[in-house]
């Protein structure tokens, strides 16, 4: 079972629908019982960080998403599920979970912000450093693919080796991560079209590659 | 590169999509459901639906529009029309729309943005703005464009900004319907006058009219109903058009 984390923040519906297309079955939920009984769990998420952090805290929910992460189960964080992950937003300038090493950082470049629509995401960049694990994450997703993007902050990881994708809005960041069973993105592949849905397979094939989750995926 | 946006906009009543010229004289055109999933199936980059009749009745009806979309389309979509409060904005979300448009009721209670902003978040919240010319300026129009608030396009754009607002659908009425082109000037100036998207809406009516509101007014995005919705240019051709002029477009394959 897959637990999408419900705290209050977020396009929950849509994640929800862009599963059952894909034939998973998830539960939405706050309670941390379910998120500890649960397979693989996802991390959503628009809005302010401040205010994610402060919901996830008066929830009770901070240790048991650390704790489950160390432990190794497989998440996805989307968008501010992905900026959460690392140590501290400059978004309100709070501390967050602390999971990865690394900021969360505004654009100083392009004049609109939010960036709001599609933007292309870069693999072959030779900075970033390929693995197996990558490989599978990024099948047959072809490189400058277009996914959707809400989004006026952005992580520095301290870590590049992590880096699966950049994306470029006055300056480059990072747009996928990958360490072991963390997959983030800081688009949303729910609302990106095909390619998004080709992408969340290939999330939850690895997945389910990594843990015998034994997940039917269609 | 960030793409600019071509979205297809669906004005409802009662659940049926329709499409007015000049804000008046409605032509009935279609279930909103297959509409939108067919717009998404040909590479629109977004979704707009705008309730424009937007009394009590109509809202479950709304809701359940949305439901249904949500389960069909793959691309993010905004719902506009009679929002007043908060928990409307909240059934609206809950439903599964990614984005909620508000106009008379932000304009009347400003607090309204704010309010959703801070618990939504910005880029849930879209001013839906429409502008007509009056003297040498551009004023802000309510109530589905039949009365004159006296206080200009641009200033409004910027408040409702700096109360939250995340994006901007500025619709010209001066064009709107008349297929002679968006309104290059007042797009250009309020896209220079704030610092989040704005969608340009009203008057589109041949290719060319995307490559200038792009070019010269500066837009994020582009809007158009009845271009769409009557098959007069395909999603397909303004793509394939824009992307031959290098106006940065998403591909659709």
């Amino acid at each position: 079972m897959i637990t999408i984390i419900d705290y209050d923040l977020g396009n929950i519906g849509s994640i929800v629908n862009a599963f059952k297309k894909l034939g998973l079955i998830t539960v939405v939920s706050k309670d941390s019982k379910t998120i500890v009984n649960s397979t693989a769990i996802i991390l959503p998420g628009v809005g302010a960080a401040g205010e994610g952090m402060k919901n996830l805290n008066e929830l009770g929910l901070i240790n048991v998403i650390k704790d489950q992460i160390t432990k190794g189960k497989p998440f996805l964080g989307i968008c501010l599920g992905m900026q959460l992950l690392f140590e501290k937003s400059e978004e309100g300038r709070v501390e967050c979970l602390g999971i990865l090493k690394g900021k969360v950082i505004k654009f100083k470049k392009e004049k609109k912000i939010p960036q709001i629509g599609w933007n292309g995401i870069k693999l072959q960049n030779p900075k970033m450093k390929r693995s197996k694990e990558k490989e599978e994450l990024l099948n047959q997703i072809e490189e400058d693919s277009y996914f959707y993007f809400v989004n006026s902050y952005y992580c520095e990881p301290e870590d590049k080796s992590i880096i699966a994708g950049n994306t470029i809005y006055g300056e480059e960041f990072a747009s996928i991560i990958l360490k072991n069973n963390i997959v983030a993105t800081q688009f949303h592949p729910e609302k990106s079209g095909e390619v998004g849905y080709k992408l969340l397979k290939n999330i939850f094939r690895y997945f389910n590659d990594l843990q015998s989750l034994e997940l039917y995926i269609c | 590169m960030l793409t600019k946006r071509i979205i297809p906009c669906l004005d409802m009543t009662e659940g049926k999509v329709v499409k007015g010229i000049q804000f008046e004289s409605f032509h009935d055109v279609g279930d909103p459901v297959i509409l939108a999933k067919k717009y998404d199936e040909e590479g629109a980059d977004e979704l707009v639906f705008l309730d424009i009749t937007a009394t009590v009745e109509n809202r479950n009806i709304l809701l359940d529009v949305v439901e249904k979309t949500a389960e069909e389309v793959t691309i993010p979509f905004s719902v506009g029309g009679g929002i007043r409060t908060v928990e409307d904005m909240k059934l609206i979300l809950r439903s599964g729309a990614d984005k909620v448009s508000v106009n008379t009721g932000a304009f009347k209670n400003p607090e309204l943005i704010s309010v959703c902003a801070n618990a939504f978040g910005n880029q849930c919240v879209v001013l839906s703005l429409d502008a007509k010319c009056v003297g040498e300026d551009w004023n802000v129009f309510i109530n589905g464009g039949r009365t004159d608030t006296g206080k200009t396009a641009l200033e409004w754009a910027k408040e409702a900004v700096n109360l939250g607002a995340g994006e901007i659908l500025l619709t010209s009425i001066d064009m709107d319907g008349t297929k002679r082109g968006f309104n290059v000037e007042l797009t250009k100036l309020i896209s220079q006058g704030v610092s989040v998207p704005v969608i340009a809406s009203g008057g589109a009516g041949k290719l060319e009219d995307f490559k200038k509101i792009f070019r010269e007014g500066l837009a994020d995005a582009a809007l158009a109903a009845s271009l769409f919705h009557f098959g007069e240019l395909t999603m397909k051709e303004v793509k394939e058009y824009l992307k031959k002029e290098n106006i940065p477009i998403r591909d659709i394959c």
